[in-house]
């Protein structure tokens, strides 16, 4: 649970917005609203929770492809290779199954180490590293070695990009004991956990969204951390839950808007991490909206919303007073046409359908 | 074109040795030996499960190289075939076997079995049970051992089968490029399971044609002469300390058993095998003690007896140690 020192999240509009002419709009440093709080963009606080880190802890190093000399193919690791030196922010070659597995060793042996994936699509080269190695190292060593490894990087669809880069792996790897999944909707929200995980001693899945790097917020300028496995109310209501996760949270965030003119109060709950999952929390707001729609960016089958929705089965049957609905991304590849795009997304139109469905009102 | 094999006066590297290290290196030999004959009998009798992939044959290789580093300044990872690694690491055979048991008191406290032997003290990164997924990890250990500037070195264990997987690759590109202190060591058993080494690689000769794609230097010796395995090791690891540029070696050895206790070894004659069984590398160094009047056979089977004694005493503790509490199974899944 959130303990009472930690600042309250605060509201997702920003009072004003960066000016990229006279502000920066990358980098780790925010820009000082004067009152205690900053505004920073979304990868700005991923940039500014590596830099504190790596200030704190001189055993975390970063590696990937272009997040030295590049800045990053996202301009996410802007100016650390200035702030700590190629030995600490290095560029790869396009090797992921050998940086993966590398890191892991470096992890074994009293490093911290931080991978950037250029896109998640690509975390499925080290498929087996992350799998075999990262994810079960510690057990399969009676606890001998524990793997403090961030992986981190934009998951999710990009604007049109196709098949092979708009997977969203939220639910794949959370498949696997241990690991942990997390997937911040808000530059608060990253900031806090990629600090928390910095601070940890498993591999983490640190999943990002390229359309989200831009988003800003007003965030404190003191430090804070968010521990893993407590979700976040983003938005209060009676009438429906909608889980959530990452870019899903503003699709839904929209489509509440929508529904609320409707009278359908909608909450939406944000997990912010999807493993370890905060079911207390789903099943805190279904007690008092009875409904609940499930909206991610994977695929239906085995996704998060077959497991919120077979958990609340198990926990709160009698609570629900409509069969869970789940709003997924379509079981298709991603097409390249725009308006097929669109319709396999879980865009704001599906998840109003999905929640009237739950509500029994007419689509 | 076959390799130029590394070459070595064994009389000279036996003194050069000297009488007490080398009988302590026969002696560590014969421990490895012993051990694994008896977790073979206790596979038989259905004690041991799972798979079990002895290193009977290739002793010599992993004991040379072990006696010219300190395990927990410099790091080791292997492949699934671990025993020996482990041993040499200096983990308890106790230790050892009741992991092969699957019991409480186990190197990983039963959860690991025998492909899976590590030790944190040590560095022993491991055994590995995907071919080739332990050469990025021993990649990274030297890339923190360089970072960290302990003056450590990696020693990566790898079989003949591993060569073809990308990690292999991967993993030496990323060495060269940045200087890393590794040495990555291919013991060539001449059988990747069943598939005879050159139905698997495009090249005979496995560190000399391949390290030249990673501006390497390349060793190959004779992996049944533990002269030549040991030499060879002095003079790879002393350089690699001194330039922090990786190196590729390649031990010819072979195993007398299967792949795993399982394997019928049906790809192989017996002629090979009995060929082969004549060069046994404990034999040979037992013979040069001989030679050279420092070892007795009578004092050879004195020792051979008390490792054998040893070995029933780790399998009686085994035996006797408690199964895994049920309260254990989701321990250690999470640090």
């Amino acid at each position: 649970m959130l303990d009472a020192s930690t600042p309250l999240a605060p509201p997702l509009k920003p009072r004003r917005a960066l000016d990229p002419k006279s502000e920066p709009i990358n980098g780790y440093r925010g820009v000082d609203l004067g009152d205690g709080r900053q505004l920073l963009s979304m990868r700005m606080a991923i940039c500014q929770a590596l830099y504190e880190e790596m200030q704190r802890d001189p055993t975390i190093v970063i590696l990937g492809e272009e997040v030295a000399e590049y800045n990053g193919a996202y301009k996410v690791t802007k100016g650390l290779l200035d702030a700590f030196g190629p030995e600490r922010v290095i560029d790869t070659p396009i090797t992921e199954s050998g940086f993966t597995g590398l890191a892991i060793g470096a992890a074994m042996t009293g490093l911290r180490p931080v991978v950037e994936f250029m896109s998640w699509n690509f975390s499925f080269v080290a498929f087996d590293q992350i799998i075999s190695n990262a994810s079960k190292m510690c057990y399969m060593s009676g606890g001998a070695f524990p793997i403090p490894l961030v992986m981190r990087g934009p998951n999710g669809a990009g604007p049109r990009v196709s098949s092979q880069h708009s997977h969203a792996v939220e639910a794949i790897y959370s498949h696997f004991p241990g690991l942990i999944v997390v997937s911040p909707s808000t530059p608060y929200d990253a900031k806090g956990l990629l600090k928390t995980a910095l601070r940890q001693n498993n591999p983490v899945c640190f999943l990002e969204n390229e359309m989200l790097y831009s988003f800003e917020q007003e965030i404190p300028l003191a430090e804070y951390t968010i521990p893993f496995g407590v979700a976040d109310l983003k938005r209060e209501g009676r009438d429906c839950t909608i889980v959530a996760v990452n870019r899903c949270v503003h699709w839904a965030l929209e489509a509440a808007e929508e529904l609320a003119r409707e009278g359908i109060e909608c909450e939406v709950v944000d997990p912010r991490t999807v493993k370890p999952l905060d079911i207390e929390a789903i099943v805190r707001s279904v007690r008092k909206t009875n409904r609940c729609v499930v909206v991610e960016e994977c695929y239906r089958t085995g996704g998060i919303g077959a497991e919120v929705a077979a958990q609340l089965m198990e926990l709160a049957f009698d609570d629900l007073d409509a069969p869970v609905q789940r709003v997924t991304t379509t079981e298709n590849p991603m097409p390249y046409a725009a308006n097929l795009e669109h319709e396999t997304l879980p865009k704001p139109h599906r998840i109003i359908a999905a929640v009237r469905r739950a509500c029994y009102r007419s689509p | 074109m076959p390799a130029q094999l590394y070459e070595v006066d064994p009389i000279a590297v036996r003194d050069e040795i000297g009488k007490e290290r080398l009988i302590e290196l026969w002696r560590r030999m014969l421990t490895i030996r012993r051990f694994e004959e008896r977790a073979e009998l206790a596979y038989r009798a259905k004690k041991v499960a799972g798979f079990l992939h002895l290193y009977i044959g290739q002793e010599a290789v992993a004991t040379g190289w072990y006696d010219h580093i300190t395990p927990g300044v410099d790091a080791t990872v292997t492949s699934y075939r671990c025993h020996a690694h482990a041993i040499l690491s200096g983990v308890d055979v106790k230790e050892l076997m009741a992991e092969l048991y699957g019991k409480a008191t186990g190197n990983a406290k039963g959860k690991g079995g025998s492909m899976h032997f590590f030790s944190r003290e040590k560095l022993f990164l491991g055994g590995h049970g995907i071919v080739g997924g332990q050469i990025p990890v021993g990649t990274g250990a030297a890339f923190s051992l360089k970072y960290r500037k302990t003056g450590g070195v990696s020693l990566t264990f790898l079989g003949d089968g591993a060569t073809p997987q990308g990690t292999f690759h991967e993993s030496l590109n990323m060495a060269s490029l940045w200087s890393l202190p590794a040495i990555y060591i291919i013991e060539n058993n001449q059988y990747g399971m069943g598939t005879a080494c050159h139905r698997a690689n495009a090249v005979d000769s496995l560190a000399e044609a391949k390290a030249v794609g990673y501006n390497m230097k390349a060793y190959t010796f004779d992996g049944l002469d533990l002269f030549a395995s040991w030499k060879c090791a002095q003079e790879v690891v002393a350089e690699v300390r001194r330039s922090s540029r990786p190196v590729l070696v390649e031990a010819k050895t072979y195993r007398y058993r299967g792949h795993s206790v399982s394997d019928a070894g049906l790809y192989r004659t017996k002629e090979e095998v009995e060929r082969y069984k004549r060069l046994d590398p404990i034999a040979r160094v037992q013979q040069a003690l001989q030679d050279a009047g420092w070892l007795s056979e009578a004092e050879a089977n004195a020792i051979d007896e008390e490792i054998r004694a040893r070995m029933a005493e780790a399998a009686d503790f085994a035996e006797r140690s408690p199964e895994p509490p049920l309260s254990q199974l989701t321990a250690d899944v999470y640090a």
